[in-house]
């Protein structure tokens, strides 16, 4: 039990530092748009999501309604219901119930590709692995709000581009390999151009939505998925 | 509406997405169309917040199109996260030195 925990605390701590960094960029950001550095630090804290936070702090800086969190928040998040079931056929005997209740909040895109590696997972191995990665998400909005009043503007505002930067990094590389998702990035992209320009009585929030159902919708027609590539899916 | 609200509604939301699958979920979605759907939603939300935000995340349109050129051709490359995010901010920085 305790063995499982460290192995999971040693191969999250890679997932921590990069969470470091990029939260630093989201509490930079939070605050850029009028949140205190405790709002923004209880957001990392509550929600441990990158994109929907940045999302959602776009919603609240925008004064949106519930509705529009509500609908933003499934919409960019509703791929850890595809994660969560992923992992639940991998789950160890013992995980019963309540560790179940309790290991769910820790599903992000980077623990959900680690644990992948798994053959069985244990709860104390995904406890270990959120433990240090939720440091290192909260610590570093932490972090990114407060410094982010101190630095100077240059680094500041430059710093705003970090986590669009991870955006990419997510996006480009699988768009090179697989045809569907290169059609699904530049669908959703020019849709989203469009809502920006010329669209522009529809909020950010929405915007994101209907472009991504739509991109999403079309390419799941053009390109419905084979065995193979789902297995490799989703990192 | 108070702040707390917003971020309780996230929390909540963002929790049950991952909770109620992960405690009750036992069998496969067997439609074809569907998990496709799913496969393709979050590379297409990602991008459709990238663009065109991105050419203003720092306040500026050149220092934001030159990180841009960065983290792309570094993305390309499969760079680390970590790398690509930092070079855009860096090249950002560095950038908004030069054309001051």
């Amino acid at each position: 039990m305790s063995s499982d925990f460290t192995r999971g605390t040693v191969n999250g701590i890679p997932i921590a530092l990069g969470y470091l960094s990029v939260s630093f960029g989201f509490g930079i950001k939070a605050v850029q748009s009028g949140l205190s550095p405790l709002s923004a630090s209880l957001i990392s804290l509550s929600s441990l999501t990158s994109a929907g936070q940045v999302a959602g702090v776009d919603v609240i800086a925008s004064g949106g309604t519930l509705i529009e969190m509500i609908l933003v928040q499934l919409t960019i998040n509703i791929r850890y219901s595809l994660m969560a079931i992923a992992l639940s056929q991998k789950l160890d005997r013992c995980f019963s119930l309540p560790h179940r209740l309790l290991a769910s909040y820790g599903i992000t895109d980077e623990i959900f590709a680690v644990c992948s590696a798994e053959k069985i997972i244990t709860p104390f191995y995904m406890y270990g692995m959120i433990i240090i990665a939720t440091l290192g998400w909260v610590g570093g909005t932490f972090l990114g709000a407060y410094a982010g009043q101190l630095l100077p503007d240059a680094v500041s505002s430059a710093m705003g581009i970090v986590l669009y930067g991870m955006f990419l990094a997510i996006t480009v590389p699988p768009s090179r390999k697989q045809k569907g998702i290169l059609t699904a990035v530049i669908a959703s992209a020019l849709a989203s151009i469009l809502f920006y320009y010329v669209f522009t009585s529809v909020s950010g929030g929405f915007s994101v939505i209907i472009s991504a159902v739509t991109a999403s919708a079309v390419c799941a027609l053009l390109f419905p998925l084979k065995e193979s590539e789902e297995t490799e899916s989703t990192k | 509406m108070s702040i707390f609200v917003y971020i309780a509604t996230m929390a909540v939301v963002t929790y049950l997405i991952r909770m109620l699958p992960f405690t009750f979920f036992r069998k496969k979605i067997r439609s074809k169309f569907f998990r496709s759907f799913l496969y393709y939603i979050p590379y297409a939300v990602l991008s459709a917040m990238t663009i065109p935000a991105i050419f203003y995340s720092t306040g500026n349109i050149i220092t934001s199109v030159a990180g841009t050129a960065v983290a792309l051709v570094l993305a390309y490359f499969n760079f680390p996260l970590i790398a690509v995010a930092l070079s855009a901010s860096g090249t950002a920085f560095i950038t908004g030195l030069i054309i001051k």
